[in-house]
């Protein structure tokens, strides 16, 4: 869409952290900018700057105040921005498998119901999307992806779970996103992966990264324990 | 090579005891939160006492305090929360430096004034470094001992040092004035403007307290209902420590060292850098105020508060 995204505008939440912030709208065209300047901010290495963080719509750059060069992030954002214009880099495609229902998605059903189809209906619109990664946050690992197909999109239990088993793939309202780690949890749960979405004896700990696109593809349960632990490169 | 051996095991635990470092900084975009130390300025005291960097682990001791024994010499210094501390018995006093010899114990006694301790050991606690960082979060599971807080039993390795420590006097740095209520300055935002007035002038204001249900997370706060004018929700922006959040209901939530990376609820302010070392000695049912401040004034707080670590450690180590 739009070519008249406006400029970014740099705020700041406190001494320590500077927004980047974008139109404040969940869109793919906003998001690639979000990751774009991200991967821009770590390159040139400013003086003070202690992480970048791709959110919806902004970047947010934790800062030592004492060392840090806000000048030289402006002119950053400024020279990344002029550049960016043309078109987004091809996304890395992850398919991850999800085992249905049952044990794995207790709240299925109730998806089912709100949304007046079958649970096998449910899946199919769930599996037939292809998400984008727009950020990692609440949990080490977890990747908010939008977004769900309206029909399905439930917002989040009025009672959060005490036990989310991980691996375990929710949905809240158009987000969607799967569990790294056993954690309380309000997300309605429809199914669950035998892949770590988080390992830190990995490479990357980290399975998905901001701006990727993800596939879930059903899996059937007997094929559990052969998954188990993946991916497996 | 630095080959790290049992320095220290524990007898008891006390309430919630942790390794921490100075945060797990560079994984946030992997959605992993930074953690460390809640009080960081204790944390780099205690280093500096023992000739350590700052960047060396040591343990966070919450309200109730551990029983430690020695498993060789080593050099300890505790900061922070002030403690009965002793060492098979004999009184050692705060914020210096002490031998453990082999066998000895080290037991925190009762709590004087503050909320977290911070005991560090020359050569520094050395768990297994997870991206970058020793610090504790317990939520995943992730860093220190198995990701959790310290039980009975557990061995603590301890880094080999080749220095030598000269005992001195305690050092002395200005804390709380115990007959004030604490007041942590803030800068307002990001999201101020979506705030009614009279808001923000009660959030400057009124005293609030840190409630029963708050953790290494975040402080819930009790006080006045905050309102927000706009009822739209934000899209989750990256939040830093010290950012004091609003959900719906109006009770505002002060974002601690184990706070996400990332959150959707609109922040009134945000309590800087200086000011974070006093947050991090607030426990339930601690009264505090805020106190409203510019970029200028956030910025020579914190080089007061370096100055004051150079001046409390004279040959500055560590710092």
């Amino acid at each position: 869409m739009t070519a008249t995204l406006a400029r970014p505008r740099l705020h700041h939440s406190g001494d320590a952290l500077v927004l980047v912030e974008f139109e404040a709208q969940m869109s793919p065209e906003v998001n690639a900018r979000v990751v774009t300047l991200a991967q821009a901010i770590v390159e040139a290495r400013v003086a003070g700057v202690r992480d970048v963080v791709p959110g919806y719509a902004s970047v947010g750059v934790h800062v030592d105040p004492l060392y840090f060069d806000g000048t030289a992030l402006e002119q950053v954002v400024t020279h990344a921005w002029d550049r960016a214009a043309g078109p987004d880099t091809p996304a890395r495609v992850v398919e991850v498998p999800v085992c249905y229902g049952g044990v794995h998605g207790p709240d299925l059903d109730a998806v089912a119901a709100w949304a007046g189809c079958s649970s096998h209906e449910v899946v199919a619109r769930h599996a037939r999307q292809t998400y984008r990664v727009y950020m990692l946050g609440f949990l080490p690992g977890f990747a908010y992806l939008g977004s769900v197909e309206t029909t399905i999109a439930m917002s989040r239990r009025a009672a959060p779970r005490p036990l989310v088993p991980a691996g375990s793939v929710g949905i809240a309202g158009q987000q969607t996103g799967v569990y790294p780690c056993d954690s309380p949890g309000g997300w309605q749960i429809i199914g669950r992966t035998p892949w770590r979405m988080f390992d830190v004896d990995r490479e990357e700990p980290a399975l998905l990264r901001a701006g990727d696109c993800v596939r879930f593809v059903a899996m059937a349960p007997d094929d559990w324990d052969l998954r188990a632990g993946g991916p497996w490169t | 090579m630095d080959v790290s051996q049992t320095g220290l095991t524990v007898v008891r635990p006390g309430l919630l005891t942790t390794v921490q470092d100075l945060g797990r900084w560079g994984s946030q975009s992997r959605g992993v939160p930074v953690c460390g130390a809640m009080d960081t300025f204790a944390h780099r005291l205690a280093n500096a006492l023992v000739g350590n960097a700052a960047t060396a682990a040591t343990l966070e001791v919450t309200l109730i305090g551990p029983e430690l024994r020695a498993e060789q010499a080593l050099v300890a210094a505790v900061t922070g929360a002030e403690f009965v501390l002793s060492v098979d018995g004999r009184p050692v006093a705060h914020q210096t430096a002490f031998a453990l010899e082999p066998g000895a114990t080290l037991r925190f006694g009762q709590r004087r004034a503050e909320s977290r301790a911070y005991l560090a050991v020359a050569g520094g606690i050395e768990t297994p470094m997870v991206l970058g960082s020793r610090s504790t979060h317990l939520l995943s599971g992730m860093g220190g001992v198995a990701g959790r807080a310290l039980i009975s039993g557990d061995s603590l390795p301890v880094g080999r040092v080749s220095w030598t420590i000269t005992p001195r006097a305690a050092v002395r740095v200005q804390r709380f004035d115990a007959a004030a209520t604490p007041a942590l300055r803030v800068m307002l935002g990001p999201q101020d403007s979506r705030f009614s007035r009279p808001s923000i002038e009660a959030l400057l204001r009124e005293v609030f307290r840190v409630s029963p249900q708050s953790n290494r997370m975040g402080f819930r706060l009790e006080g006045p209902v905050l309102t927000t004018l706009q009822s739209e929700e934000l899209l989750s922006e990256p939040v830093p420590f010290g950012a004091i959040q609003v959900p719906a209901g109006g009770a505002p939530i002060l974002l601690m060292a184990d706070r996400q990376t990332a959150g959707g609820y609109p922040k009134i302010a945000t309590v800087i850098t200086a000011d974070l070392p006093l947050a991090g000695q607030l426990g339930p049912g601690d009264a505090l105020r805020f106190v409203s401040c510019t970029r200028a004034e956030a910025r020579h707080a914190l080089i007061a508060r370096e100055r004051e670590l150079l001046r409390a450690i004279p040959d500055g180590a560590g710092a």
